[in-house]
């Protein structure tokens, strides 16, 4: 059985997930920028104490999940979402759904994917992909990231859907229920609640750990690495920092130019030229994000490593921290028609 | 007052072409430089036209982005090294070895075998390790994906 479903190649997993699923469910005018800001998933968050893979825990998005959650909340697109004990269930439940005729989203691990090189599994389980079918024992896998639709066969399927440790996915599964067309005013809606609970996370979360804030902090932080952790450690830190700026699904820049896109649509709703503006300015922000990164390069590729260098890398996202904080400002003040 | 203005900045301690070449992400200047990732396939990023509006491109990837990933590779090999001589010096078990291994850290190995974490932690003890039984060991063994003798002599069969 094969779905009749459309593979879009997105930047990110889960934007690419929402907008392929929710696409095929009535809200045909969405697109990888539009889910991300409806959906609220810019963000900065840098958990102190916690660490992964040995490095810091810094993300530049929301929690795996609320992106596609709130992004059909907004669109009042109501959603079955299902987490199973039992691995037989789990594809009971999957065949079910094929035979319903419903392409559906799955939560896996990415350490036993088969496809992904390997330099690039680790034991990370938020990833997410589209299921759309079986022909004899293989699944249909629409990865978003990825340019062509793939197979995964029962055995494969299973082991990722069934990934252990943190965030582990549990057999996840989730699919818009129905089909409901989504309205233009829908939409204009969905992107005013989007960008200010956006607005709202980036800059009014207390402590310096998360929004603006936590960027400065992190920049702080940064300055002290070197004493503290040594050259060959803060290096290490430094390229997972990058690693989560740059990797697969941000974009570039951190989810910044996604977020600038965004805005860049959402002024074909709203017709507020300030929009426009704003979406410049994140530009500027991916654009520092990305000298930072060249800046954090030349650290942990040993080039250059003095507490000066150190000093302009914290100062970088000191910079940006303000850039921004202009403009989820300028974002929080629009006034909407 | 300085880093209010990156481009001093950068130009004062990064004299290199390839800095120009990231500062402002226009379409044609999105790099494509060999990753791992471009093996399987390439990847989406958002840029600006010459119009200034926003628009997707494929790229194969980003020298920075892919040092940053060999970084992490390079560490990965030293701490596997690493936990081979403590095996190989009797200060470990090959659970250690393993668990290094597969890049797992020990709440990974917990919820991979069952085992709780201060009991993972008293089977990396080589003395304890020894006299684990038949059972406990395919545990383990199941976990990092290798058979008991292998895991017993840390011999890798690359899948």
């Amino acid at each position: 059985m094969k779905i009749n479903f459309e593979h879009l190649q997105a930047a990110h997993c889960e934007n690419g997930v929402t907008t392929n699923l929710l696409k095929s469910a009535g809200a045909n005018k969405l697109t990888e920028p539009l889910s991300f800001g409806i959906g609220s998933g810019i963000f900065f968050v840098h958990i102190p104490f916690l660490k992964i893979n040995k490095g810091p825990a810094i993300a530049f998005r929301t929690m795996p999940g609320l992106i596609f959650k709130r992004t059909c909340k907004s669109l009042n697109i109501p959603v079955v979402r299902k987490k199973f004990s039992s691995k037989e269930q789990a594809e009971k439940v999957l065949e079910e759904c094929l035979e319903a005729g419903h392409a559906v989203g799955c939560q896996v691990g990415v350490y036993y994917l088969t496809y992904f090189p390997k330099e690039y599994r680790f034991h990370f389980n938020a990833h997410n992909l589209i299921v759309y079918g079986r022909e004899d024992d293989r699944y249909l896998i629409s990865d978003p990231v990825m340019e062509n639709v793939t197979t995964l066969s029962k055995y494969e399927l299973e082991r990722v859907r069934f990934a252990k440790g943190a965030l582990a996915p549990r057999g996840q599964l989730y699919y818009p229920k129905g089909n409901t067309l989504v309205t233009d005013d829908q939409m204009r809606s969905a992107i005013r609640h989007g960008i200010k609970k956006s607005v709202n996370d980036m800059l009014n979360i207390p402590f310096n750990i998360a929004g603006v804030k936590g960027i400065a902090g992190t920049g702080k932080k940064i300055k002290k690495w070197r004493d503290q952790l040594g050259q060959q450690k803060a290096g290490l830190y430094l390229a997972q920092l990058v690693r989560m700026q740059e990797e697969i699904g941000t974009g570039g820049g951190g989810f910044r130019y996604i977020y600038g896109a965004f805005l860049q649509e959402a002024h074909a709703y709203h017709h507020n030229d300030e929009l426009l503006e704003i979406s410049k300015i994140f530009t500027q922000s991916g654009d520092l994000w990305r000298t930072a990164a060249v800046q954090a390069a030349g650290i942990y590729k040993g080039r250059i490593g003095s507490q000066q260098d150190f000093n302009t890398m914290g100062d970088y996202l000191i910079e940006i921290s303000e850039i921004e904080k202009k403009a989820f400002q300028a974002l929080g003040q629009i006034k909407w028609q | 007052m300085i880093y209010q203005n990156p481009s001093i900045l950068g130009c004062l301690y990064f004299r290199n072409f390839q800095f120009l070449k990231t500062r402002i992400m226009k379409k044609e200047e999105i790099p494509q430089d060999d990753g791992a990732l471009n093996k399987l396939t390439k990847e989406v990023v958002y840029a600006i036209d010459n119009t200034g509006k926003y628009t997707t491109e494929l790229s194969t990837g980003w020298d920075v982005k892919i040092n940053a990933l060999d970084v992490a590779w390079k560490d990965i090999e030293e701490r596997v090294a690493a936990a081979k001589q403590k095996v190989l010096n009797k200060e470990a078990s090959p659970i250690l070895y393993f668990m290094e291994l597969r890049l797992m850290d020990i709440p990974i190995v917990a919820a991979y075998t069952g085992f709780w974490k201060w009991t993972i932690k008293q089977h990396i003890k080589p003395t304890v390790f020894d006299k684990l039984p038949e059972r406990k060991l395919q545990q383990y063994a199941s976990a990092f994906n290798v058979s008991i003798a292998d895991l017993k002599t840390m011999t890798v069969h690359e899948d």
